[in-house]
């Protein structure tokens, strides 16, 4: 689905969601109150002027109240690797998107991520990987790196890594290998309004991070909730 | 027997700098090395494993003060995240939220993710923020030591800025993409990796101090990063609406400020440094007193 499908499938009655240089922002009339969205359209990719009015509009959400729920829709490309951006501190920029979702998470906004396109690396993780409940569409594609470069960095043949990457969900890019991981909750359906899918979501929400459950019942990450289990329970007799 | 706290940081393992950094045998490890909870992962690239993982976790004693500690072994996957290595540090910032110690102490040395595991180091990275938050808004300070060969690379970026305080040495290096990367990316006349002393500028513990993305500009040695994690441990801000609302400020004051330099000691001039060129060789001291000098670098807003 398109951004502006996405849009209108989730305020058929009509929006005030805008796009300027890649950045969406904005709200809807959403059951009885409001749906803020930001995000990231047409494989953008987010630099530190982006990422500051993205970090704006969440915390202009907190400071209205109200328990405003936030969708973050994402069709990004990585972070904007430049020189200049590293040069004036790119990692702050990005930590602090995230912690003002974090934020506005714990204080009463419900925060859903929405993949609908391309996305990765630290894109990735300063946005959708930073709400309560992340959720993608048929067709997004999320990514930590592409094969290719995969294949560079770990001098392994990329037709090798092709293989492997059919039944390796732990290092494969694409939708799926996220759901397995249990970074990605569920796949919506196009086909149905994406009003209702959104509140259900919004209604069930975990209390805590589930994401390492999941990977291990899905089998996409056997080992980590157990890892970190532990870790607890050994805390707890030191 | 030398002394442990006058080692370089730099040069020492990750196990070495928790011995000299905490309380002299204080130290207690959650899932040892003799446990061997490898990567499950990393024999399907044909890769040798680490017993630990390259992620050391624990408890111990900070004058006197009970700590969590959690430490990145750079020379093992280049202290890359993993399934086990990621979930260790989650697991660590789970335990913090319920023994609500003095302090969480992450001694980062990382790359960013380790590839053959990606989707699981970064969905760990987010969970790891996400734990970050809790900890913070529970009143639980989370410091972030940075000063090993690896350096603070990728989703370790992200993580150190999500940390209430940050000391850095000389060595550490704090950025998203590192110089290679930028550099396989956009060529080398975007970022030529081989020249260190651009790197330095662009991503350095001094430059990361300058600018305010660290807290401490520190020694490389281990006495030396032992003494700021007690002293930032008392001065942590709070995570909340006003932290982030200053940070906000701070951050758009920047682009506003040095958007426009194309260099390190652009900003440095434009700080009011007298010699900007002459900052990379600064000792500690002669830093401190440029810091001093300068007024306006320390700040409560991240």
């Amino acid at each position: 689905m398109t951004l502006a499908e996405i849009l209108a499938s989730l305020f058929p009655d009509g929006h005030a969601v805008s796009v300027a240089d890649g950045l969406v922002s904005g709200d809807g009339p959403f059951g009885t109150g409001r749906l803020a969205v930001i995000g990231i359209d047409a494989n953008t990719p987010l630099g530190v002027e982006g990422a500051a009015r993205l970090s704006r509009h969440v915390l202009d959400v907190l400071r209205r109240g109200g328990g405003t729920p936030i969708l973050v829709a994402i069709d990004s490309d990585s972070q904007r690797m430049s020189r200049r951006d590293e040069l004036l501190g790119l990692n702050e920029y990005l930590a602090h998107l995230a912690k003002a979702l974090l934020l506005a998470d714990a204080s009463g906004h419900p925060t859903v991520g929405l993949v609908y396109g391309h996305t990765a690396a630290g894109a990735f993780i300063a946005t959708a990987l930073a709400t309560r409940v992340l959720v993608g569409l048929p067709g997004a594609h999320p990514s930590v790196m592409d094969l290719p470069s995969v294949a560079r960095v770990t001098k392994l043949p990329l037709e090798r890594l092709e293989a492997m990457a059919k039944d390796t969900p732990v290092f494969a890019p694409g939708l799926d290998n996220m759901v397995q991981t249990g970074a990605v909750q569920a796949v919506l359906d196009p086909g149905q309004p994406l009003g209702p899918q959104i509140t259900a979501l919004i209604d069930a929400m975990p209390e805590s991070d589930t994401r390492d459950a999941l990977g291990r019942s899905r089998a996409g990450r056997p080992v980590a909730q157990e890892i970190a289990a532990q870790v607890v329970r050994d805390a707890s007799l030191a | 027997m030398t002394d442990p706290g006058a080692a370089s940081w730099y040069e020492a393992s990750a196990r070495a700098r928790l011995d000299g950094l905490l309380d002299a045998g204080t130290f207690r490890e959650f899932i040892g090395p003799e446990q061997r909870r490898m990567s499950p992962h990393l024999p399907l690239f044909d890769l040798p494993r680490a017993f630990d993982d390259g992620m050391i976790v624990g408890a111990g004693r900070l004058d006197g003060q009970a700590v969590l500690v959690a430490a990145q072994e750079g020379r093992f996957m280049g202290g890359a995240f993993g399934e086990v290595h990621g979930a260790k540090l989650v697991g660590l910032l789970r335990a913090a939220l319920a023994r609500k110690p003095a302090a969480v102490l992450i001694l980062f040395d990382t790359g960013g993710v380790r590839l053959q595991e990606a989707n699981a180091g970064e969905t760990a990275i987010a969970e790891v923020m996400r734990a970050i938050a809790q900890v913070r808004a529970a009143g639980v300070p989370v410091i972030g030591l940075i000063g090993g060969r690896a350096g603070c690379y990728g989703g370790g970026g992200l993580i150190a800025g999500t940390c209430s305080r940050l000391a850095v040495s000389e060595g550490g290096r704090i950025s998203v993409s590192g110089p290679e990367v930028i550099e396989t990316n956009k060529g080398a006349e975007e970022f030529d990796s081989r020249d260190r002393a651009l790197v330095w500028r662009t991503m350095g513990g001094k430059h990361r101090r300058l600018t305010g993305g660290a807290d401490a500009f520190v020694d490389d040695t281990v006495a030396a990063f032992r003494a700021a994690a007690l002293r930032l441990i008392g001065t942590a801000p709070a995570f909340d609406l006003a932290t982030l609302e200053a940070e906000q400020a701070r951050l758009e004051t920047r682009i506003a400020r040095f958007g426009d330099c194309r260099d390190g000691t652009e900003i440095w001039a434009r700080l009011g440094a007298n010699d900007p060129a002459a900052i990379p060789a600064m000792t500690t001291a002669e830093f401190d007193a440029l810091l001093t000098q300068l007024g306006e670098t320390t700040h409560d807003a991240r």
